[in-house]
């Protein structure tokens, strides 16, 4: 297998790293090439940090291992090889009546990094988080493929699921999906005056997916309004999405600066009459908004972002609120700022999920951000919450380590499946995830 | 639609956006080639994505005592016949110039192989007096460059064959379309440094069908590269001669 030099970054492209990158097209490349040289495994690296970087080492890019394996129209499971992208599944799938049970924001994601990362979303609350729907998981390591369950490999099983990709490359993946009417949603959009209307609206809601989009630029009686989204599946004929635009180059740094982000919110906001509306929208863009505009995140010019995911318990809710006056006086938010009421669910030793509220907020990179964002972890952590991994790019060992209690199950699988280390990445090395407690 | 279509080098990384493509408007599939494990998961990914059928069947363009078989069983579908040809091999071109014996496996990869078996082909497409034959060649046939002359040479007489059989079947009513496309983001191509209007395997499908379905006889893909090649053969060859595009 020929090798590229390639220099790639994480979606924030705050991070980066220089390496070579092997990408199999077939199973029996990608077995050979573990056997030689094992190395983890990225998906579209649509992480905002370093999970998917191996600066000065490789990594196996499996975007092109993405063929559907096989599918049982009875059960509705599906067996598919994991480089596959969600979006592309449901682009198949929808028109037949399924849907993969949990799908991100992005639909570039692929099953490989859904399940590394236990991705959850706008169902979360319902449906748990995505790996909790797959029932096997192929992982290819030195010695060959082995099938993995939660039945036959409890704890390996755990520790793969939001694992990271600390046990193995997974080749493929078994999944059930969820039934869908058809590939249409019907969504209702409604302006929310403040942070508890909100968390009140986001507790009552019973829509199947909730989301709520904040203006994190508002402050005073307005801190924390914005527009709640609740949606269903559906049958009938809207118009194809319209194709993707692509941003060419970097943005200049004014793009996303304060007074153009405050216009640009209210504007979103007023977007929404006041009394609410009831539209219908093709699956792809109420799921994955952003994919339309394809290299979005060069609008925050060459340093790149970050990106702040939290979540916090419900009893939290004060935690939250001093969040978002934070972020608002710093007047350092970008336009893409997200609230959602999660449930319970969560499938591995390191998933992100737990019952509360998450709020996802990027910021341009530069030092008072990197400030801001250690002080919302702060206030994250004295809250009983903890931050998302796949969003994370600054964080540090010592706290990652005591917000994620069942660290330690998760490290002793992993030195079990790779004693070597050969499958660390950037981000497990930065929080020091692979080194001896 | 009962079209049936099979496709010579069915393991590339393109042709399996253009597989993926007809699968999903339910063509029925002969997936040919010499990875049978590949070829076998190719086939259930075709049936999975809308393909009325898919089947592997082995084809190595280096061993023509096996095209008559694939050429009955492609005869026994009924219905509009399609062939496509994604066959190819690019050896280093300092590997050639170390082992010239590997100019005869890069041409059979890339011209005589494919061009026999559409040969032995033709005869059955005429009868049913209709269908497309798509031939990939590439921009390196347009002229012999010192990086890749041997693969250009190869791609250039199987450009020529192509047309030679597009005058022939034309009569017959079977369409017979060349591809000629510039570097493309495939296996063959990775890791080989940066190259020029790179374009992808999913945009190269959609290049085709459009090409097959307004009957054009010679595509690029990108759509730049004409112009590009048009500049290239326009050079004189005491000047081209001393450059290394
Ligand atoms: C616009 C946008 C919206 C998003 N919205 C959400 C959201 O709503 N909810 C959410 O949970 N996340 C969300 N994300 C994050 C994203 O879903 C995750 O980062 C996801 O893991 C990305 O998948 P990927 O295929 O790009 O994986 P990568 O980012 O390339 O890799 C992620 C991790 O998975 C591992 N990995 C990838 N493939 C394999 C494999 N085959 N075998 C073993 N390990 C592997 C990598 O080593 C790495 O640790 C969003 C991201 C973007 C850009
Ligand atoms: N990528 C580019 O930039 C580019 C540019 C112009 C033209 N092309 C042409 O496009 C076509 C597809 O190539 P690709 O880019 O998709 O690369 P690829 O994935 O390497 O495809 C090459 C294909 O040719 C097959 N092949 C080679 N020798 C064979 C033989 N003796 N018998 C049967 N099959 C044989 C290979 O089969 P195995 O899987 O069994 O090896 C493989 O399927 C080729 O004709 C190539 O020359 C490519």
């Amino acid at each position: 297998m020929r090798w590229k030099s390639a220099d790639y970054t994480g979606w924030g492209r705050a991070l980066g790293a220089t390496g070579q990158l092997a990408r199999p097209e077939r199973q029996s490349a990608l077995t050979a090439l573990v056997a030689d040289a094992p190395a983890p495994a990225i998906g579209n690296c649509r992480s905002y940090g370093d999970a998917c970087l191996n600066d000065g080492g490789n990594a196996i890019d499996m975007t092109r291992l993405d063929r559907f394996v096989e599918f049982d129209a009875d059960s509705g499971v599906l067996h598919v090889e994991a480089g596959i992208t969600l979006g592309e599944i449901a682009r198949i799938m929808a028109p037949r009546g399924w849907l993969p049970a949990v799908m991100p924001g992005t639909g570039f994601a692929t099953v490989g990094g859904a399940i590394a990362n236990d991705v959850h979303g706008k169902n979360h609350h319902g449906a748990g988080s995505f790996g909790q729907h797959v029932q096997a998981i192929t992982l290819v390591g030195p010695k060959g493929a082995r099938r993995i369950t939660l039945k036959s490999d409890p704890g390996l099983f755990r520790a793969t699921v939001g694992g990271l990709g600390q046990t193995g490359v997974i080749v493929s993946a078994e999944m059930q999906l969820a039934r869908c009417k058809g590939d249409i949603v019907t969504l209702t959009e409604r302006r929310v005056a403040n942070l508890d209307e909100f968390l009140g609206l986001l507790d009552r809601s019973e829509a199947t997916y909730t989301v709520g989009w904040v203006d994190a630029t508002a402050r005073g009686d307005a801190l924390g309004r914005g527009i709640l989204e609740e949606a269903e599946t559906g049958a009938g004929l809207v118009p194809p999405t319209r194709p993707s635009k692509s941003v060419p180059f970097n943005a200049p740094g004014f793009a996303l600066s304060a007074p153009v982000v405050k216009l640009f919110n209210a504007a979103y906001l007023r977007r929404v009459p006041e009394r609410g509306r009831t539209v219908v929208k093709p699956i792809n863009e109420f799921f994955f908004p952003l994919d339309r505009i394809h290299n979005w995140n060069r609008l925050y010019g060459k340093r790149g972002f970050h990106q702040f995911q939290c979540v916090v318990p419900l009893a939290e809710a004060a935690a939250l609120k001093e969040m978002l006056m934070r972020i608002s006086d710093a007047g350092m938010a970008s336009p893409l700022a997200v609230l959602k009421r999660m449930g319970p669910g969560r499938a591995g030793y390191m998933s992100f999920p737990m019952e509360g509220y998450t709020l996802a907020v990027d910021f341009r990179n530069r030092d008072a951000a990197t400030r801001l964002i250690g002080q919302l972890e702060d206030l994250t952590a004295q809250a009983g919450g903890r931050i998302y991994l796949a969003k994370d790019s600054l964080s540090g060992a010592a706290r990652v380590r005591a917000m994620y209690p069942e660290y330690e199950k998760w490290a002793t699988e992993v030195a079990r499946a790779d004693p070597k280390g050969a499958l660390a990445t950037d981000l497990v090395r930065r929080l020091g995830l692979r080194d001896k407690a | 639609m009962s079209e049936t279509w099979i496709i010579l080098g069915a393991t590339s990384s393109m042709a399996r956006a253009f597989i993926r493509d007809l699968a999903q408007q339910g063509a029925r599939l002969l997936l040919a080639g010499r990875d049978m494990a590949d070829l076998g998961a190719l086939a259930q990914d075709c049936r999975l994505r809308g393909a009325a059928a898919a089947e592997a069947i082995a084809f190595d363009a280096r061993k023509p005592k096996g095209f008559g078989a694939i050429i009955d069983r492609v005869a026994q579908f009924d219905g509009t016949l399609n062939a496509a040809v994604f066959v190819g091999s690019m050896p280093d071109q300092a590997e050639i110039d170390a082992d010239p014996g590997l100019i005869d496996g890069t041409i059979t990869d890339s011209f005589t192989g494919p061009a026999r078996f559409l040969q032995m082909l033709a005869p059955v497409m005429e009868a049913r007096g209709k269908g497309v034959i798509v031939g990939v060649g590439s921009v390196a046939g347009d002229r012999g460059r010192i990086g890749n002359y041997v693969y250009g040479a190869a791609k250039a007489g199987f450009a020529t064959y192509l047309s030679g059989l597009r005058n022939r079947m034309g009569r017959k009513g079977v369409h017979v379309m060349t591809v000629k496309p510039g570097p493309v983001d495939t296996a063959m191509t990775w890791g080989l440094g940066r190259m020029p209007f790179m374009t992808d395997p999913e945009t190269v499908s959609r290049d085709i069908l459009k090409g097959v379905r307004k009957r054009r006889n010679v595509v690029y893909t990108a759509g730049i590269w004409r112009i590009v090649m048009a500049v290239i053969r326009s050079i004189p060859e005491p000047i081209f001669k001393k450059l290394s595009v």
